[in-house]
């Protein structure tokens, strides 16, 4: 980077690049406000004064359900977050502090669900889900995500129990704590960073998720906000003010929770928690 | 520690992991495997059928043409990923990585942004940008001059797969790119400078240092492309909806599973060849997840620094 040339270079095909990466995104948002000549007429300008409209966000909002999906969608979110760093964060626990002898054979049965995607048992999913009632429910889709995130968390999670000092958990129980108390009082408080980077694996792949929501949960209400947008699409296609706000405001929440989150997750990624 | 109180404790802290673990996604795995070996009769119950459901689908016509088609779609994705998301991925990485690089978290989180968003969404926006009716794809060609070039790439037989493979490319280019990245920053500052002081310039210095030392990563994100791409689904389906269109042009296993499994305008539901398919999926993506274990991964010297 010492000559000023290829540092041009450098910039003018990263700028590029950015700009092919953010412009879909940025057209979306910026026509969902104008009224619907001005899409069609000026689809490169921002929205000014008078092209201004809001009339696809009134409809997106007046004559349909989305806000009720995003409520299911936070719902199955959270849940599915909490869950996963629960159960994710005892097992992580048993099988990186207690050497037993399937410790290893339980790591490499885990460790399946890194490498196989679970949408490939759809089909008896569907079918235990149907045989416990569970169809069209938000508990359905927060137990399918559970059981997928689980391994990948309890890797995650039992990497960073590893690098608490030992010492630590045997001066607690020299003091005569439980097994339990060491985990909730010590452990889960010292390992709230690496919970952060799983919450932030697990958010995502969930919110954006299109298959299982359309599987498990089509009808009834209980769509996420991702399978709602989806059909809302299908039947306003011609009504380009309304597709464009419904795409704008399943676009936002998660550009703010991502520009909130982005350092967490890149520093996730960049420690190799994915490999 | 008492035994029994051993197992108490090794109970209360791995069985709700691994219950909810094993009932939802391992044994889903294992039933479907099962059920391919099944066929599904008219009045809802099962029949033991062996591996005739796979010869159906290899075999019979009606069955394996589509199978075929969606498979070597699936390949054609797989190969553009290949050739066109990974290379790019590296090439972003290789100039984020460089030194004393400005703008570089404004770059890195921009270019990462579309890897966050819904497929659906995605999906959709591309397909209002390439639309004719809107015509910004097509203003854009006439700017350079270019505008014979349009067509309606997503609409065309010829064009529709590779156009949606392409879209999938600039979503997820982002992936490739980060964890080239992060292998990238871990090479020591040390190679290179020896590297310069022999005389070899910034370009070459990545070709012959740091190339060689990120190939584990390169089999890595190809492994990665692999099981995602022959599991993808959602694009296609928002896209073009379960009949990937035009004349299943753009289907590919997962679309092809969702239409055989829940049935739609030309056939019923099938579970027992919906099964079957996913048991080709899942034999597939072990075949990949194998080769890069055995091939790849054996071959690879590791290095620590």
């Amino acid at each position: 980077m010492r000559k000023p040339a290829s540092a041009f270079a450098v910039h003018a095909i990263l700028g590029l690049y950015t700009l092919l990466a953010i412009f879909p995104i940025v057209l979306v948002i910026m026509n969902s406000f104008k009224a619907k000549r001005a899409i069609f007429n000026t689809p490169l300008r921002p929205p000014l004064p008078e092209t201004f409209d809001p009339i696809g966000y009134s409809r997106v909002f007046g004559d349909s359900s989305l806000p009720f999906y995003y409520l299911n969608s936070i719902t199955v979110t959270v849940g599915t977050i909490f869950l996963t760093l629960l159960t994710g964060a005892m097992a992580a626990w048993a099988l990186s502090e207690y050497k037993f002898r399937w410790n290893t054979l339980l790591a490499l049965y885990l460790s399946i669900g890194i490498m196989v995607p679970i949408r490939l048992g759809s089909v008896a999913i569907i079918q235990l889900v149907a045989e416990m009632n569970l169809i069209n429910t938000l508990t359905a889709l927060v137990l399918v995500y559970t059981a997928q995130n689980l391994p990948l968390a309890v890797f995650i999670l039992s990497e960073f129990i590893a690098q608490i000092p030992r010492d630590l958990r045997e001066a607690a129980r020299c003091d005569g704590l439980s097994e339990y108390n060491i985990f909730l009082h010590i452990i889960l408080p010292l390992i709230r960073p690496a919970m952060a980077t799983v919450a932030v694996f697990t958010m995502i792949p969930v919110w954006n998720d299109l298959w299982f929501p359309l599987l498990l949960a089509p009808t009834g209400g209980k769509q996420t906000i991702t399978l709602g947008v989806q059909q809302f699409l299908g039947q306003y296609i011609t009504d380009w003010n309304a597709v464009l706000a419904a795409l704008s405001t399943a676009i936002v929440p998660v550009l703010v929770l991502y520009v909130i989150f982005s350092r967490q997750l890149i520093r996730g990624l960049t420690s190799g928690a994915v490999k | 520690m008492p035994q029994g109180t051993y197992l108490r404790l090794l109970v209360f802290f791995l069985g709700p992991a691994l219950v909810l673990y094993s009932v939802f996604s391992i044994y889903p795995l294992l039933a479907t495997i099962l059920n391919s070996l099944y066929s599904h009769q008219k009045d809802g119950s099962f029949l033991w059928n062996g591996l005739g459901n796979f010869h159906t689908l290899l075999f019979d016509p009606t069955w394996s043409e589509p199978f075929w088609n969606a498979l070597k779609n699936n390949f054609v994705f797989f190969l553009i990923h290949m050739l066109v998301q990974n290379p790019v991925g590296l090439m972003l990485a290789a100039l984020l990585s460089l030194p004393r690089l400005r703008f570089r978290a404004t770059y890195r989180t921009l270019i990462f942004m579309p890897t966050m968003l819904s497929v659906v969404v995605i999906g959709f926006a591309w397909q209002l940008i390439l639309s004719p009716l809107w015509g910004i794809a097509k203003m854009f060609l006439q700017t350079f001059g270019l505008g014979f070039l349009f067509a309606p790439w997503l609409g065309e037989e010829s064009s529709a797969l590779i156009t949606v493979s392409l879209i999938s490319v600039w979503q997820f280019v982002g992936i490739p790119m980060i964890l080239i990245y992060t292998a990238l920053l871990a090479i020591p500052d040390e190679l290179i400078d020896a590297a310069t002081v022999d005389g070899l310039n910034q370009f070459q210095a990545f070709f012959w240092v740091k190339l060689p030392l990120i190939w584990p990563t390169i089999g890595l994100v190809s492994v990665l492309t692999f099981v995602n791409n022959f599991n993808a689904f959602d694009l296609i389906y928002a896209m073009k909806g379960a009949l990937a269109g035009p004349n299943f042009a753009t289907d590919i296993m997962g679309t092809l599973f969702y239409r055989t499994f829940f049935g739609n305008q030309l056939q019923l539901g099938d579970p027992s060849m919906g099964s079957t398919i996913a048991t080709m999926m899942f034999l597939i993506i072990l075949i990949g997840i194998m080769v890069y274990l055995f091939l790849v991964q054996r071959r690879i010297q590791r290095y620590s620094f």
